[in-house]
């Protein structure tokens, strides 16, 4: 399969692998996907107390295009507001990354992942 | 020097040995008459060489020559058989068995068959993916007409018991067809002994050229096939259509080589094999798809858990392999061989059939050694499946949120 060099990029070298304390109170998780569909994508956002995302971390099982769609956005979400993150779509991340048709659902996969992880923060903060 | 990408897929197919290349040459420029031509010296230096290629090809196997009828691959071979003998003796019964592991040159001329009438058993393999010979035993039916089993699996390499389904078979008196294309060379055939009916050979699985292959059909006892392809009754009018004389000769001496050379030759690739996988089995949660005894010395298969399969060949691109995972395609489905097996899909996803052969040098297996240790590594490093793996979670037990 024929991928573009930004994905070639992000798969050679990924933006912010690793991950933070789960149970830290800053800390949000998401993780979407799974193993049997080939993909399971982990994003984790830290948030500090004005609510802008200071730091994003990820782990990803999946495909070229998936690596690098989760890649790609923990670089996207840093310095957002968690709205603003919210905001990012799926469009714009396969169009970032010239996916093609079939590995749309990487980005669908990811921006997911950006929701599960905003949700997973605003629930510890709301109990 | 090593030189990229490194070929690990002899199974696919191999090159044209150099000396096959040159034995094949004069008869595309100089020697290019018909063999069928019986009026003139063109016609007739064909046919010689013709008929010298028959003799090795059956040389290899322990069959007559006459047994031999020329084809364009497995492929063909496979269809001429199963649909040739499903058709002639279709007076006798309608129902077919064979193997899921068998190739789609098998499984879809089955397929078409159905849809012609006949009926099919497909039997699942034990988790080693060899017959149960049991099974088999239960599937046959008074109405079965024809058995077809695989004498090598191509994905994982297992050779299936085919001295016993063939005692079987004439003892029921059913049609036995096996497809030997990844056979050949690989392991001793012997048909004199063998209780086969009809057996598919292909070239270029034994450093042949493409597009040229054989169908053994038995003559003692006589096996007879209805001709799917209709001409100049070429091959006893088995198989019509000018004889492509320099793939023939070609295929002759690729199996003439063989013949000369494979227990040496095997015995040089299966210590590289065996070499592959100590190295490779130093790498954690890794699993050997398929029987290690029952197997060809060249196939080594093998799945890497939490790495996902297309990263995976992404990771590995200066080897060439071929993946249990068809992901590039939007279907994601895997392998059905390594499903048949028992693996679950995240293993089949992430497996990889390393085959080596004639070419391939100390060098290049502790470079692919080298290589699949540091890229799976890499890849564990950035999988979730693999902390979680690591923390002592059961995969099994998360409830994923599918999509």
């Amino acid at each position: 399969m024929a991928y573009s060099e930004k994905v070639l990029d992000h798969y050679e070298n990924p933006r912010n692998v690793g991950a933070f304390k789960k149970e830290d109170d800053g800390v949000g998780t998401g993780m979407v996907g799974a193993p049997a569909c080939g993909d399971v994508m982990k994003l984790q956002i830290k948030v500090g107390k004005d609510g802008i995302i200071e730091d994003a971390k990820f782990k990803t099982y999946g495909c070229g295009s998936a690596i690098a769609s989760s890649s790609l956005v923990t670089e996207w979400v840093k310095g957002k507001t968690l709205d603003q993150a919210l905001e990012i779509k799926n469009t714009a991340i396969a169009e970032e990354l010239a996916l093609p048709p079939v590995k749309i659902h990487c980005s669908i996969l990811a921006e997911d992942a950006i929701k599960a992880a905003v949700e997973d923060y605003k629930k510890k903060h709301n109990s | 020097m090593l030189k990229f990408p490194i070929y690990l897929d002899y199974s696919a197919t191999t090159p044209v040995d150099p000396r096959v290349a040159e034995k094949m040459i004069p008869y595309l420029t100089e020697l290019f008459g018909n063999p069928a031509s019986r009026s003139h010296a063109f016609g007739w230096t064909a046919e010689k060489a013709v008929e010298e290629a028959r003799e090795d090809v059956a040389a290899l196997v322990g069959a007559d020559p006459k047994e031999i009828i020329w084809t364009s691959g497995a492929t063909e071979s496979n269809n001429l058989a199963i649909k040739g003998a499903a058709h002639f003796y279709s007076g006798k019964g309608k129902h077919i068995i064979t193997l899921k592991t068998e190739h789609k040159a098998v499984l879809d001329t089955v397929r078409e068959l159905e849809r012609q009438g006949f009926e099919a058993t497909y039997l699942d393999v034990q988790e080693n993916g060899l017959v149960d010979l049991e099974a088999l035993k239960a599937a046959i039916r008074p109405d079965t007409v024809v058995i077809s089993v695989m004498f090598v699996n191509n994905e994982v390499g297992v050779v299936q018991p085919i001295a016993e389904i063939g005692e079987l078979c004439r003892e029921k008196g059913i049609i036995f067809h096996v497809d030997a294309a990844q056979a050949t060379g690989k392991v001793d055939i012997d048909l004199s002994k063998l209780k086969v009916d009809l057996m598919s050979f292909s070239a270029h699985k034994t450093y042949g050229p493409k597009g040229i292959g054989a169908l053994y059909v038995r003559r003692k006892p006589r096996v007879r096939l209805e001709a799917q392809m209709h001409g100049g009754g070429h091959e006893r009018g088995l198989r019509s259509g000018t004889l492509a004389t320099h793939q023939i000769v070609g295929m002759g001496e690729a199996f003439r080589l063989a013949r000369v050379e494979m227990a040496e030759e095997n015995q040089r690739v299966r210590e590289l094999r065996d070499r592959l996988l100590a190295g490779l089995s130093t790498i954690e949660e890794t699993f050997v798809n398929g029987d290690m005894e029952h197997r060809v010395p060249h196939n080594l298969n093998i799945s890497f858990a939490y790495v996902e399969g297309e990263s995976l060949i992404m990771a590995i691109k200066d080897i060439a392999v071929s993946s249990g995972s068809a992901c590039t395609s939007a279907s994601l489905e895997p392998s059905y061989v390594l499903r048949a097996l028992g693996r679950n899909d995240e293993l089949a996803h992430s497996s990889i059939r390393f085959t080596i052969g004639r070419f391939t040098t100390v060098e290049e297996i502790d470079f692919t050694i080298e290589l699949l240790q540091r890229k799976i590594g890499k890849l564990r490093e950035l999988s979730p499946l693999w902390d979680m793996f690591k923390e002592g979670v059961d995969l099994d037990s998360v409830q994923w949120a599918a999509h």
